[in-house]
């Protein structure tokens, strides 16, 4: 209990994806939904980090980096297209774009 | 002992604030909260002794996502509550189910992976962020360029969508300026 070891970082990180994967499935707010991919992005570099630290390589952290310049690109493009959608229509619901025509 | 209690109140306060982040029905709330619970994180890589990782975790993410977001987010109504339907009682048995399974490949992973051995190992003697540069700048060097690539695609792309007639605005026109505008029928922001 006192003594924290890798599983307890891989159960935080399955809760804390858990919790992502709850909002991304039941948000209909396409705001909320990028921030749920932003926990699920942020659950699996504490699991990549906590890997790298207890097997002693670096290679965990590595990947972690990638997945947060990944996650950054993700935001300007997609909150680029939030708003181009947004100057057009007007709202930002997913229920509303759910055909592709322009 | 302080590790132990470190990570235990890290994780409450990180599972509360990503909860708020799922579940609230107003966007700020949800931003603010988001934007703790990514500092919180960056705690566990500081305990973990992924010193650069919580460096770049709280620049990146508290720093650059959260400023892009929250000037995202002058360009909707954030004051009005968002409407969202719900009662689909298919969706949160699958959600649960999908949760399980992914417990059970947590745990069993380990098992799995006994005999692993490190390929990039830790060098003893130097700072974590000396070890994350001599790693990055030799055997994940052409990954880090293609990173910076992608970065430069998304920054034109962000430009390129978000900045469409920017030059146009409503607090620097005259009056009259404005109201021919909308004789001819132009889009203008505020």
């Amino acid at each position: 209990m006192m003594q924290i070891g890798l599983n307890h970082y891989l159960v935080l990180s399955t809760i804390l994806f858990s919790i992502g994967l709850i909002g991304v499935m039941r948000r209909k707010n396409l705001l909320m939904l990028f921030f749920a991919t932003e926990i699920l992005l942020n659950s699996v570099n504490i699991s990549f980090a906590a890997i790298s630290h207890y097997y002693g390589d670096l290679t965990g952290q590595m990947f972690a980096f990638f997945v947060i310049a990944i996650a950054a690109s993700e935001v300007a493009v997609g909150l680029g297209l939030l708003i181009v959608w947004h100057k057009k229509h007007n709202n930002i619901d997913l229920d509303f774009m759910s055909t592709m025509r322009g | 002992m302080f590790e132990a209690i470190a990570f235990y109140l890290f994780a409450f306060l990180t599972i509360v604030m990503f909860y708020i982040t799922v579940t609230t029905s107003q966007a700020l709330y949800a931003l603010t909260a988001l934007a703790a619970g990514m500092i919180f994180i960056s705690a566990f890589f500081f305990i973990l002794g992924a010193d650069f990782l919580g460096a770049v975790q709280i620049v990146v993410y508290s720093g650059a996502v959260m400023a892009l977001y929250a000037f995202g987010m002058m360009f909707f109504d954030t004051t009005r509550e968002v409407k969202e339907k719900q009662g689909n009682k298919y969706i949160v048995v699958g959600l649960s189910a999908l949760s399980a399974i992914l417990v059970v490949a947590i745990f069993a992973a380990p098992m799995v992976s006994e005999n692993i051995t490190a390929i990039y190992p830790v060098v003893d003697g130097i700072g974590n962020t000396q070890a994350v540069g001599m790693v990055l700048f030799t055997k994940y060097l052409v990954p880090f360029e293609v990173a910076a690539i992608m970065l430069l695609v998304a920054m034109i792309a962000g430009i390129v969508l978000a900045g469409k007639k920017m030059d146009r605005s409503l607090t620097t026109m005259e009056e009259d300026e404005i109201k021919t505008l909308r004789e001819k029928n132009i889009k203008v922001h505020s």
